[in-house]
């Protein structure tokens, strides 16, 4: 069968699974509608948290980033994962024994202040929107790769998927199709890891095969270092760059992926604070799996590439090399005119000079888009075409379980947060369950057509939705919890220092023309968060010096929150 | 005995954390360039705390967490099973 029917079949299948679990897992209350009526049992919260937090970046592009990146991508390994150590320890206990619904309800009831609360919102919406429009583009250009359906198609068909689940379930039916999804997300990615991992070292595991001998006796890290070497690139396990920048970046990460709305809302769904802290292990654990096999991934597929198509004429190229120049994602440009493909490092003047130039090269000729070294990976090695259809339908179940937790935080922040909270207080909770689905509906279809016409901020955006959050809402939450004399004034102030600082210099160094050679301590954009969050936390604790302490009630919340007697009573709505 | 439970929480934070913070900041990140000149099985040990190994030391991190503050909760008696 051809790897499109194939294709069809798999993606039909596993679509046929989440409607089928969606029609199970009805809503019926604002409760569970929000926050699946906290019954979640703690090992299926760990893996709808990790399918809501794996996107259709972590399943797509991750892998193929640090295939290019070598060591320097370790960054977004220990940068995704490690901020899950935070969330275990400093938040998801105490946030689930507070019992609400959403963060802003944190910050509003904690800083006792309806401008707290409405700058969380605002902060919400903005990171989680810019984040939805990239993964409903990720579904829309799975679709017209792999099932040849135009691409607006392909965003219609995903948003009507969600539209259908989300719509009718809310939280509860987005937490059960999450858990389908992460079991097909990783049985897609694991399989052709395997395989791979048997082809080329001969061990099964992924994990340990990265560190395995090649057939011709010689390891391949260290045959992978020579081969970027050869070939001008930094080698794979070093870099030469600064290890500030790294530093930054990764603490970015890690703060920002424990301020971040979505992933923290799927705590509050268990039933106990117990099960919160083991949901945080387990959801680590269940993307500990693809985060470990994706470095693995990322060296196999370099070195496959390199041995592939490195010096060799580009008439004895396979046919999954013509099939992806088709797409755009990889280019031959022979600018020598040899009819021999020379990938190598162009912008490296040393082996510019000294091997290119005397060899008569003209420049890098293969233009390689990172996107593709997952998808293509299967194609590369040789795999059945079922594996490749299967990376598909994985693909896809990243991209719509990521889609639907953020628009659940959508959702609440407008039902919830702004309309039974502040605007409409007395609302029914008949009206607010309404209000939450017709919000919800319209985020989908507004997210569809960003999706099918993106604004051209949004792929970039998304990459600093981590620096915001952890300048933002991350100090807030901590203090919080953990800095009982911390007041309204200085948490607001340290919210919109943090904020406006961070945004200002992404902007600046994005936009308004500044150059690397400005950077503050060599740090780039990406990591700037990390000083934002740390000017949050000094503003803060000096502003909340010149103004009086919390009232007792609030004291007397940050007390209950910290010991776990009694979470199951706490409603208060 | 509430101040108690508090200040043994803080306790472990404080000493859970800095492990993480030497895992991945430190071996992963700023000792990993000396780290580099051991080997384990087929990788160089810092490039291995960068890509695989912070990664299973947070796992264990968090394991270790909920099995003391289970322990916590229960000597307080502030844990939740006996609702």
């Amino acid at each position: 069968m051809s790897i499109q029917t194939w294709t069809f079949i798999i993606v039909g299948l596993t679509f046929a699974i989440y409607i089928g679990v969606a029609i199970w897992a009805r809503a019926s209350s604002t409760s569970e509608f929000y926050v699946a009526g906290k019954g979640v049992h703690p090992v299926l919260n760990g893996m709808a948290t990790a399918a809501d937090w794996m996107s259709a970046a972590s399943f797509i592009s991750m892998a193929g980033l640090i295939a290019f990146m070598g060591y320097q991508g370790s960054q977004y390994l220990m940068g995704w994962t490690g901020g899950y150590v935070l969330l275990a320890l400093m938040l998801a206990p105490y946030l689930r024994k507070f019992g609400k619904f959403t963060v802003p309800d944190f910050i509003g009831d904690r800083y006792y202040s309806q401008v707290a609360r409405v700058v969380a919102v605002v902060c919400a919406l903005f990171v989680s929107f810019t984040y939805v429009v990239g993964q409903m583009k990720g579904v829309g250009i799975a679709f017209s790769k792999f099932l040849e359906i135009p691409f607006t198609w392909g965003v219609v068909i995903g948003v009507g998927i969600v539209f259908f689940y989300a719509v009718l379930g809310g939280m509860k039916g987005i937490t059960y199709t999450q858990v389908a999804q992460y079991c097909v997300l990783i049985f897609a990615y694991l399989v052709p890891a395997v395989f791979i991992s048997i082809l080329m070292v001969g061990n099964p595991i992924p994990q340990l095969g990265l560190g395995g001998t090649l057939s011709d006796g010689s390891q391949l890290l260290g045959k992978l270092d020579s081969l970027c070497t050869e070939l001008g690139f930094e080698e794979y396990t070093t870099s030469a760059r600064s290890p500030v920048d790294m530093f930054f970046i990764t603490a970015a990460l890690m703060l920002g992926t424990a301020g971040l709305p979505h992933v923290i809302v799927r705590f509050f769904t268990v039933p106990k604070v117990v099960d919160a802290r083991k949901s945080a292990g387990w959801a680590l654990l269940f993307i500990a799996i693809l985060y470990t096999s994706a470095p693995a991934i990322a060296a196999f597929a370099r070195t496959n590439l390199i041995n592939t198509v490195s010096n060799q004429p580009y008439s004895t190229m396979p046919a999954w090399f013509s099939n992806w120049e088709d797409t755009g994602l990889l280019k031959f440009n022979d600018k020598n005119g040899d009819g021999i493909i020379q990938y190598y490092d162009d912008q490296n003047p040393d082996f510019v000079l000294s091997v290119a130039e005397p060899a008569g090269y003209k420049g890098n000729e293969l233009i390689v888009d990172r996107d593709i070294m997952v998808l293509a990976n299967p194609e590369i090695a040789n795999l059945p075409s079922w594996v490749i259809a299967l990376v598909v339908a994985g693909g896809l179940a990243a991209a719509l379980s990521t889609a639907a937790g953020l628009l659940l935080v959508i959702s609440s922040s407008i039902s919830h947060d702004l309309l039974k909270k502040w605007l409409r207080p007395n609302i029914s909770e008949k009206g607010e369950l309404k209000a939450a689905r017709w919000a919800i509906a319209a985020a989908v279809i507004v997210a569809g057509y960003f999706g099918i016409n993106p604004p051209g901020f949004v792929a970039e955006v998304v990459a600093w939705a981590f620096g915001l959050a952890a300048a933002s809402f991350f100090p807030a939450l901590i203090m919080g919890i953990f800095y009982k004399r911390m007041n309204r004034e200085g948490a607001v102030a340290g919210m919109i220092v943090g904020l406006v600082f961070t945004g200002l210099y992404i902007v600046y160094f994005k936009y308004l023309g500044g150059t690397a050679d400005e950077y503050w301590w060599d740090i780039s954009p990406e990591g700037i968060g990390t000083l934002g969050m740390l000017l949050n936390f000094l503003v803060s604790i000096v502003v909340s010096r010149f103004f009086p302490a919390p009232p007792p009630d609030v004291q007397e919340l940050v007390e209950r929150i910290r010991v776990p007697k009694g979470a199951g009573e706490a409603v208060g709505h | 005995m509430k101040e108690g439970y508090w200040s043994s929480n803080i306790k472990y934070l404080v000493i859970l954390l800095s492990i993480w913070f030497l895992a991945s900041f430190g071996c992963g990140i700023l000792f990993a360039p000396w780290l580099n000149q051991f080997q384990i099985g087929g990788f160089k040990l810092g490039f291995w705390f960068a890509q695989q190994g912070s990664i299973y030391i947070f796992l264990l991190l968090i394991l270790v967490y909920i099995f003391l503050m289970n322990r916590l909760d229960h000597r307080y008696g502030v844990d939740e099973d006996d609702e």
